[in-house]
């Protein structure tokens, strides 16, 4: 089986965020970067369904530079090779737009099986793989905790609200978006890091067409605090005072 | 119809909890953009009666019995012909699961994006300005659609109150849709739910939640002091029970329990909208996090900025007291 997975390298969780004076997007020199949670976790799917029914991983990435490193990353651990958008200075902030990418980069591939995570952390559209999979022409289900291989096409079970769960079944070629934490994720072994680096990684042009976006990021800031909480930034023993002492005489619920 | 349309969710002929707050979404839109409202309800006309009961100039009911089970495909192109064939200008969904498998793949069929996930609106200049997070809810964006309508967007749950509703009546008409069993190209089966429940969360007046601050299993213990030491049930966010750190069934948020006691205490939580729609509801919140701009303060009655590791010990040691 032929396998795509779409990841997304993005800030990593716990950066301290700074707006750009632009106010178009954040500032990046500080940053350290990793890649996009459940982008891992489809990862992750992929080369488990590789080592159930052999076959070919192959990892899609659009951004600048740096996304090597994740790139690279993906290639230890087991991708076989890799495709790598160079989007140098800003990857498009348009899920569709960004689908047309990906698509135009895979259409020598046909996959059998494409999987993207079910959101990114930084823009969090939760949309890229729905689209994508309508670009392609191919079905596809979102949140998926499990993937198993049929004869005739994959059994996929989908997360629905409030702890509910639907089993799907489809044909293949397919798309999924992979839901994080469905299982462990596999570290790069040495080896895997030696090899990585003979593996090819095809750089693709994004085409310069700019297409006609459907909307615009105007501006980002930090959210206005509409904060009615009282905060304790004191020594951690006064702040735990405070905290109890409003806990029994104001709040009464101790 | 060229106005603003809201897209419903129902599951088993019944409305999906945040049905009634994006009519609402639909309606403050209509109002600052002078356009007339309408609703659809895909899948079942029952679903739909409730809302003849409120300012709307149409509710479209879409029944075919290719759309019983819900399945993207067919979904998308059911709504694809109604919207086809009355012209909305704006399109409002919900920002539900279901919504996150289809209205995607709608948008993009018709060419278009939709603006996901949005917490508040402005009209400025006649316009529509939308608001969305990014980060996880670290930052804010304004975002304009440009190019042609219809314009497609989904609203966060909690973002529009549904105590805004305008009461009124409307017509209900049914929308038949022409669909063929060969376009639906997924099969969905059995719906089940796994957990056992063993612990009620939502019987619990105090609970103790724990995230990703706590860094490893090995330091659960330390919130499991607390919890005892107030009586509390011990939940967490997700990634601690994806951890296997604690049982599933202790996990709070969209994917989990939904709970409201007396007090809440997040330690080394952050403050996702998914963690939120689980715990927002609680009578009194406290959280304790390093990061003075983690949003769960913004949920948050009471709140100690600093390490979990030297926070949680003290208030241990001042419940002694
Ligand atoms: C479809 C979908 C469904 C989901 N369902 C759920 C759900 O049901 N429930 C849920 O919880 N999540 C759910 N999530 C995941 C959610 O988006 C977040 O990823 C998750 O809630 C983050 O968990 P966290 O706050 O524990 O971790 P993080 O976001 O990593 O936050 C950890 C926090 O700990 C703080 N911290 C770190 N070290 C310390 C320290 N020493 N002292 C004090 N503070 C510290 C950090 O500042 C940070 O704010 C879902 C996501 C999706 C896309
Ligand atoms: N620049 C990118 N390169 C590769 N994959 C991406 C990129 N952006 C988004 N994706 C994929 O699409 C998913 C959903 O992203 P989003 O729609 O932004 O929430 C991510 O989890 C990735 O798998």
């Amino acid at each position: 089986m032929k396998i795509v997975a779409a990841i997304k390298q993005v800030p990593s969780r716990d950066s301290l965020l700074k707006v750009s004076p632009s106010g178009k997007w954040i500032e990046e020199a500080d940053l350290s970067y990793e890649i996009n949670e459940p982008d891992a976790y489809a990862l992750e799917e992929a080369l488990q369904l590789k080592e159930k029914l052999g076959g070919e991983v192959i990892a899609i990435c659009a951004g600048p530079d740096r996304a090597t490193q994740t790139i690279r990353e993906a290639l230890a651990k087991g991708t076989d090779r890799a495709i790598h958008i160079e989007t140098s200075d800003q990857t498009p902030s348009d899920p569709l737009a960004l689908a047309r990418l990906l698509s135009s980069a895979l259409e020598a591939e046909k996959p059998d099986l494409v999987l993207t995570g079910l959101q990114s952390d930084d823009f969090g559209y939760g949309q890229t793989g729905v689209v994508l999979a309508e670009i392609m022409g191919l079905p596809h289900a979102t949140i998926i905790m499990n993937v198993e291989p049929e004869s005739n096409g994959i059994k996929v079970k989908r997360e629905l609200e409030d702890g509910w769960f639907q089993n799907v079944w489809m044909p293949l070629p397919a798309l999924l978006t992979i839901q994080s934490g469905a299982t462990k994720l596999r570290y790069a072994t040495l080896m895997g890091i030696k090899r990585a680096k003979t593996k090819e990684i095809r750089k693709v042009q994004p085409a310069a067409a700019a297409q006609n976006a459907a909307i615009r990021l105007e501006r980002i800031y930090l959210p206005e605090k509409s904060r009615r909480s009282q905060i304790f930034d004191g020594q951690p023993k006064e702040a735990a005072a405070q905290l109890i002492e409003k806990l029994r005489f104001e709040a009464r619920v101790i | 119809m060229s106005g603003v349309l809201a897209i419903l969710e129902q599951r088993d002929g019944k409305l999906h909890k945040m049905a009634l707050e994006t009519v609402a979404a639909a309606q403050q839109f209509g109002a600052g953009l002078n356009l007339p409202v309408f609703a659809a309800v895909p899948g079942s006309k029952a679903a739909a009666e409730p809302l003849s009961g409120y300012k709307l100039d149409k509710v479209h009911a879409v029944e075919h019995d290719l759309l019983k089970d819900y399945t993207p495909d067919g979904y998308t192109a059911a709504l694809r012909q109604l919207i086809e064939q009355h012209g909305p200008k704006y399109v409002i969904f919900p920002h539900t699961y279901q919504v996150r498998d289809y209205a995607p793949k709608l948008a993009t069929a018709l060419g278009r994006t939709l603006v996901s996930d949005v917490i508040s609106h402005r009209i400025d200049g006649g316009a529509l300005v939308l608001v969305r997070q990014l980060f996880q809810g670290k930052i804010n964006a304004d975002i304009r659609f440009e190019g042609d309508a219809p314009h497609f967007a989904s609203v966060q749950a909690g973002a529009f109150r549904a105590d805004n509703l305008q009461p009124g009546s409307a017509p209900i008409e049914v929308f038949q849709p022409r669909l063929e069993a060969a376009q639906i190209r997924t099969k969905p089966l059995e719906i089940f739910r796994e957990s056992q429940r063993a612990v009620d969360l939502g019987a619990a007046e105090i609970i103790v939640s724990v995230g990703r601050g706590i860094r490893e299993a090995e330091n659960i213990p330390l919130v499991e002091k607390l919890a005892a030491a107030l009586h509390a049930e011990l939940a967490a966010s997700r990634p601690i029970c994806d951890n296997g750190w604690l049982p599933m069934e202790r996990q709070v948020g969209s994917s989990g329990q939904t709970v409201a006691p007396k007090l809440y205490l997040a330690v080394g939580i952050s403050g996702a909208i998914q963690h939120l729609v689980g715990m927002k509801g609680s009578k009194t919140i406290v959280a304790i996090n390093k990061d003075p701009e983690a949003p769960i303060f913004e949920v948050a009655d009471y709140g100690i900025v600093g390490d979990l590791f030297q926070v949680v010990p003290a208030i241990i040691e001042a419940l002694g007291k």
